[in-house]
C-alpha cells in the first residue's frame, strides 16, 4: 500500500548522482545510505567532521572516537577525512555539498522546513539542519505523509518555528514523491507509491497540488 | 616549555574558576568530552556558569553532571537531543539556553579565538535565530549578523599533546576541540597521552601549542558510546 521506512530510503537514494558529496540526516536519512544505486560512488559527509563515512564496525570493533552525526558507530574508509566542527561547516556552508536527506515535522508549498521544536512541548534543537538547508545544494526531505493524529504535514504554510526559508526541493513520504517550486512556490506530485492513488495523495496533502501529466 | 603540564585535574583548573564564569567544553555527542575536567568543576562548587558546548552529554555523563548539580545558569548550545534533564531544565524555565545552529556556533567560537568580533551568514534568515539581528544582502542573498564567541576558559579533550601544547585529536573526537582551544582566554586540555617533544611530525599536528595554556592526562577515559551499532562478519565463503 504504502512504502515502508527502508522503501522511502530506497526512493531517496534514486536522487543520487555519481560523484555527490552528501550529508544525511538522523532517523530514516541514515538509511540512504543501503540503497545507493549500483554504479555510482557518493561520498557521506557527517557534521561533526568526516567525510568518507564507511559501513558500520563489525560486532566489537566499535570505536566511541569513530562516530556518525547521529552518534552511531562507524567506520572510515581508506580515503576518509578528519576535520574539526568549524571545516566540516565550511564545506556545508560553503555549497560544496551536493545533497542533504533530512527528516521533517512540517512542509510548506513554499518549501519552508520545520523539523527542530514544538514550543513549551520539546526542543530538541536545530543542530546542523538550519546550516544544511542554508548551504547544502539540493533538499529532499524524508517523513511520513501525515502525522500520526492523521493530519497533513504538507501545509501552505508551516506552524512550527522554521528551519530554513524556502529551502526543500523534494519531498519523499510513504505515499508519494512531490517536487517543491522553492522559487515561486507550489508542489506537483512526481509519483505515488505503489498501490497509493493521487485521490489519496491529495486528500492527504494540506496544500494544492499539481498532478504533472506523466 | 614543561610549565605547561599539571599533575592532575584539579591542579590544572586551579585559580581559573569563578562563579558567573563563561567555559568552553569541546565534544560532539558524548565523542571528545573533556571526561576528567568536568567533575573537577562539579567539585569546585562553582556556580552560575554560562557553558558553550554542542551538547550537554547524556544521563551521568559529560556537562550533565553540571546541570544536575545545578551549577550551569545558561547554555550556549546547538542540540538538546534525548537530553532529558537538559530538556526540562530548560522548559520549566530554570535553565537558559540560546539555541545556536551548529555552523554558526562553530563559526562564532572560531571567529572569536581570531579576533573577528562578527560575521555574515545565511544560516538562520527567517527563522527564530536571526530574530533581532541585523541582516544584509550581498549578491541578491540575504545574510544575517552573527557574533564571536569567547570564553574565561576553555576545556577540551586530545589524544595527545607535546610539551609545547602542540596537540593531534583522534577520529571524530576532533569536533569542536581545536576551535575552542583558540577561543578561551586560558586553554585547559586533557590528553590521553603527553609525548616527548620531537615526536610529531610538524606537518601532523592539528593544533599549534600557542592555543594550549595547561594540560593534563586524563583520569576518566570512559568514552561512553552513545549509540552502538555494528554489522554481523560476513560468512567466509
Amino acid at each position: 500500500m504504502s512504502w515502508t521506512r527502508d522503501q522511502m530510503a530506497a526512493r531517496a537514494a534514486k536522487e543520487l548522482r555519481d560523484g555527490y558529496y552528501v550529508n544525511l540526516g538522523i532517523g530514516i536519512p541514515t538509511l540512504v545510505a543501503n540503497y545507493v544505486p549500483a554504479g555510482i560512488t557518493v561520498t557521506l559527509q557527517s557534521e561533526n567532521g568526516m567525510l568518507g563515512i564507511g559501513p558500520f564496525p563489525y560486532e566489537g570493533e566499535a570505536d566511541p572516537d569513530l562516530i556518525n552525526a547521529g552518534k552511531q558507530t562507524v567506520t572510515a574508509l581508506p580515503t576518509s577525512s578528519f576535520f574539526s566542527s568549524a571545516d566540516s561547516f565550511a564545506m556545508i556552508r560553503g555549497g560544496h555539498i551536493d545533497m542533504a536527506v533530512l527528516g521533517a515535522m512540517e512542509v510548506a508549498a513554499n518549501g519552508d522546513l520545520a523539523n527542530w521544536t514544538i514550543p513549551g512541548k520539546m526542543v530538541k534543537g536545530m543542530g546542523g539542519a538550519m546550516d544544511l538547508v542554508a548551504g547544502v545544494k539540493r533538499i529532499v526531505v524524508v517523513m511520513d505523509h501525515c502525522a500520526k493524529n492523521g493530519s497533513p504535514k504538507i501545509l501552505p504554510q508551516c506552524t512550527l518555528p522554521l528551519t530554513g526559508r524556502g529551502v526543500v526541493d523534494l519531498i519523499i513520504t510513504d505515499l508519494a514523491v512531490i517536487a517543491v517550486d522553492k522559487k515561486v512556490g507550489g508542489l506537483t506530485l512526481v509519483e505515488c507509491a505503489p498501490g497509493v492513488s493521487v485521490d489519496d495523495v491529495v486528500a492527504k496533502t494540506g496544500a494544492p497540488l499539481k498532478v504533472s501529466a506523466a | 616549555m614543561s610549565g605547561k603540564i599539571f599533575p592532575n585535574p584539579a591542579a590544572a583548573l586551579e585559580g581559573l574558576l569563578f562563579d558567573g564564569m563563561t567555559i568552553m567544553s569541546g565534544g560532539f555527542g558524548l565523542s571528545g568530552n573533556p571526561e576528567s575536567l568536568i567533575p573537577q568543576i562539579r567539585a569546585s562548587g562553582v556556580r552560575d556558569l554560562t557553558v558553550i558546548s554542542n551538547n550537554a552529554g547524556a544521563d551521568g555523563f559529560g556537562l550533565w553532571m553540571l546541570l544536575e548539580s545545578r551549577q550551569i545558569r545558561k547554555m550556549i548550545s546547538s542540540y538538546v537531543g534525548e537530553n532529558k534533564l537538559f530538556e526540562q531544565q530548560y522548559l520549566s524555565g530554570e535553565l537558559e539556553l540560546e539555541l545556536t545552529p551548529q555552523g554558526t556556533l562553530a563559526e562564532r567560537i572560531r571567529a572569536g579565538g581570531a579576533g573577528i568580533p562578527a560575521f555574515y551568514t545565511k544560516t538562520g534568515v527567517g527563522t527564530v535565530v536571526a530574530e533581532g539581528k541585523p541582516t544584509e544582502f550581498f549578491e541578491g542573498e540575504e545574510y544575517v549578523r552573527e557574533t564571536w564567541l569567547r570564553a574565561d576558559v576553555s576545556i577540551i579533550k586530545a589524544w595527545r599533546a607535546d610539551p609545547a601544547g602542540n596537540l593531534m585529536f583522534n577520529k571524530t573526537a576532533r569536533n569542536f576541540n581545536p576551535n575552542m582551544a583558540t577561543a578561551g582566554r586560558v586553554t585547559v586540555v586533557e590528553v590521553e597521552e603527553i609525548v616527548p617533544a620531537g615526536t610529531f611530525d610538524p606537518d601532523c599536528i592539528h593544533t599549534p601549542g600557542i592555543f594550549v595554556d595547561r594540560i593534563v592526562l586524563s583520569t576518566i577515559n570512559e568514552k561512553r558510546i552513545e549509540k552502538l551499532t555494528t554489522r554481523e562478519k560476513e560468512a567466509a565463503a
